[in-house]
């Protein structure tokens, strides 16, 4: 084809660009941690005590002339906490991207196989039964939650792995029906129990409050292996939102991916859920704004949704212990109120389209 | 690299109803074949059979005497490539380079980083099918023709020594119909690429393709040189009577048109 002159002349203009397409990205990429890095910052510094910066630098560096008051609330209160709604927010909108693209839907969340619904009834379980026995550091309430976001993914799994060979469908189908009627349990056991519903209601809507280093250090792990996990299942992830077949034929084991993907991108829910109760939201759109951002290609979208929603869920829980201070706001409250305008405000500036 | 992909009895279909039976079929380096025949006579089917897309019913299909089902995926997609008819519209749309880059999995595997000769390969592809200037689009963007581009172009990317192309002119402008024709031959002569494609447009199928197979009623009618195939003989029992065929003045070619029955 390089014989026509059209095409030559088109081939001379951009190639130099194209070359180039790399850096910028992973430029955003470090752009991004650098953003975290800073929203870290804020988020320790502000608070019922504000930490002014020379004070927090030297508080974090534990320099002689640090004020004690500073390094405790620093290190004991306000730092893991950030840590871990920093783990979290990258933890559900790796998820988020791995569902979005295992299904091909614009609403898939990492909760739409049912872990959120499974989280809620087995926390809503240990909550009315009074379930005190923990496991491995992990209170009763996450254990609780843990193994009901599990079991309850594994059955829609099942549902829909009994239905018929398309199962990508009937998964999210399942998925649905399940959360639905685990729900309804959820709703039926809080009312019938009369249970104390504050708390109750508090955990389905998510909080880092009183989170200490405890969390972190079980939780790091478990989700670095999931994000890994995903990432190197970029490749397969951009085949399969070209579509199955295009994937099988390139070569790929469709089953085997799916399982993996699944897997993880389960596993990070609802390590996310057991520690913060259920927070909507970011999950679902941390993906889209990376998408809108940096491209499909699960390379860069991966690293840059987790950042995006590791940014957004330290911002978020910030705004939820300081604006209504002392009184603590559910995070999953805020990252709907305040993430909601912004996510219509840039589908309105790209002019309704996700792609 | 010589390679031969065959099809020995076989049967394929969907939900336990056979598309067609009993079919033999074989290609080897340096030919290419015409698949053609009417809409539903299972054309598409028997190149994802070929592509160990669609498990045969009963029979085999046989890559140089192996049978594909016993070899991994990604060992048959590094022989055998495919570019569909339709590119399903992916919801969350890759760029040109990238989707094209896809076909490199095959021989890198899904966990490794591209190499520069797979750049290379890649460059290679967009430059033949006209794709550099595009290279960073949406594929979301494309028109139809620049989308038929880019699946030949990942198909060829794939650098297999098979390549199977279903309706492979569909959305073409006659610039690059007679592109493609001419990249058609020129990969099966001068790199030995064994070529199948699917036509529904006769006169090209004649003009491209070695031997033509027609295949209807879920079984092959017959199969030949495309000027013993494409005379109202072979082609009225499958398409019905209202079809002419005449000669290129030029070079004899058949040339197959529709007739209309009102004038």
């Amino acid at each position: 084809m390089s014989e026509n002159g059209v095409e030559v002349q088109r081939g001379q203009q951009e190639p130099a660009e194209e070359a180039g397409i790399r850096f910028p990205k992973l430029g955003w990429i470090v752009l991004l941690g650098i953003a975290l890095l800073a929203s870290l910052a804020a988020s320790v510094a502000l608070g019922s005590v504000s930490i002014p910066p020379g004070s927090l630098f030297r508080a974090l560096t534990f320099s002689g002339n640090a004020d004690p008051v500073h390094i405790a609330v620093l290190w004991d209160l306000r730092l893991p906490r950030a840590v871990l709604a920093a783990l979290v927010g990258a933890a559900l909108a790796s998820a988020g991207v791995a569902f979005q693209a295992l299904f091909r839907n614009a609403l898939a969340d990492p909760f739409v196989v049912g872990a959120s619904s499974g989280a809620a009834l087995g926390a809503t379980l240990a909550l009315t039964l009074g379930f005190s026995t923990g496991w491995a550091g992990l209170g009763p309430l996450p254990l609780a939650a843990f193994c009901g976001a599990i079991v309850a993914v594994l059955c829609a799994l099942a549902l829909a792995e009994t239905g018929s060979n398309s199962s990508m469908a009937s998964l999210l189908l399942a998925g649905t029906a399940l959360s639905t009627m685990l729900s309804a349990i959820v709703s039926f056991l809080l009312l019938w129990a009369n249970q104390p519903w504050f708390q109750a209601f508090n955990w389905l809507l998510g909080s880092f409050s009183g989170r200490d280093w405890s969390y972190v250090r079980l939780a790091a792990p478990y989700l670095a292996v999931c994000y890994i996990t995903l990432q190197l299942m970029s490749r397969p992830l951009d085949a399969l939102t070209a579509g199955d077949d295009v994937a099988r034929s390139l070569g790929l084991s469709v089953r085997t991916a799916r399982f993996v993907i699944i897997g993880a991108a389960t596993m990070a829910a609802s390590v996310a859920v057991a520690f913060s109760g259920i927070i909507g939201f970011v999950g679902l759109i941390a993906p889209h704004i990376a998408r809108l951002l940096f491209g499909a290609s699960h390379r860069v979208l991966l690293p840059t949704s987790a950042l995006l929603g590791a940014i957004l869920l330290v911002w978020a829980d910030l705004a939820a212990r300081t604006l209504l201070a002392p009184v603590e706001v559910p995070i999953g409250i805020v990252t709907a109120f305040l993430g909601g305008p912004f996510f219509l405000y840039l589908l309105k500036a790209k002019g309704g389209r996700l792609t | 690299m010589s390679a031969r992909l065959e099809a020995v009895n076989l049967s394929c279909g969907y939900d336990g109803h056979p598309v067609f039976k009993g079919v033999d079929f074989s290609v080897r380096s340096g030919e290419v074949c015409a698949l053609i025949g009417p809409n539903g006579s299972g054309k598409t089917t028997l190149l994802h059979a070929l592509d160990r897309l669609v498990r045969p019913m009963e029979g085999e299909v046989r890559l140089d005497g192996v049978s594909i089902w016993n070899c991994g995926p990604r060992e048959v997609a590094a022989r055998v490539a495919l570019a569909p008819q339709r590119a399903a519209t992916a919801i969350w749309p890759l760029t040109v380079r990238e989707t094209i880059q896809l076909a490199r999995a095959p021989h890198r595997g899904w966990l490794a980083s591209y190499t520069s000769e797979d750049v290379k390969v890649v460059m290679q592809a967009m430059e033949r099918f006209g794709l550099v200037g595009l290279a960073g689009r949406s594929m979301a963007t494309l028109s139809g023709g620049e989308v038929r581009r880019v699946l030949l172009a990942r198909a060829l990317a794939q650098a297999p020594a098979v390549l199977l192309l279903d309706e492979p002119l569909t959305y073409l402008d006659l610039h690059y119909q007679a592109e493609i024709l001419t990249l058609v031959r020129k990969l099966s002569r001068e790199e030995g690429i064994a070529v199948v494609l699917t036509l529904h447009d006769l006169a090209l199928a004649a003009l491209c393709a070695d031997r033509a197979v027609l295949l209807a009623n879920g079984r092959i009618c017959g199969r030949g040189p495309p000027a013993d195939i494409l005379t109202p003989e072979f082609l009225r029992p499958v398409y019905g009577e209202d079809l002419e065929v005449i000669r290129h003045p030029g070079n004899g070619v058949p040339i197959v048109l529709p007739r209309a029955r009102v004038r």
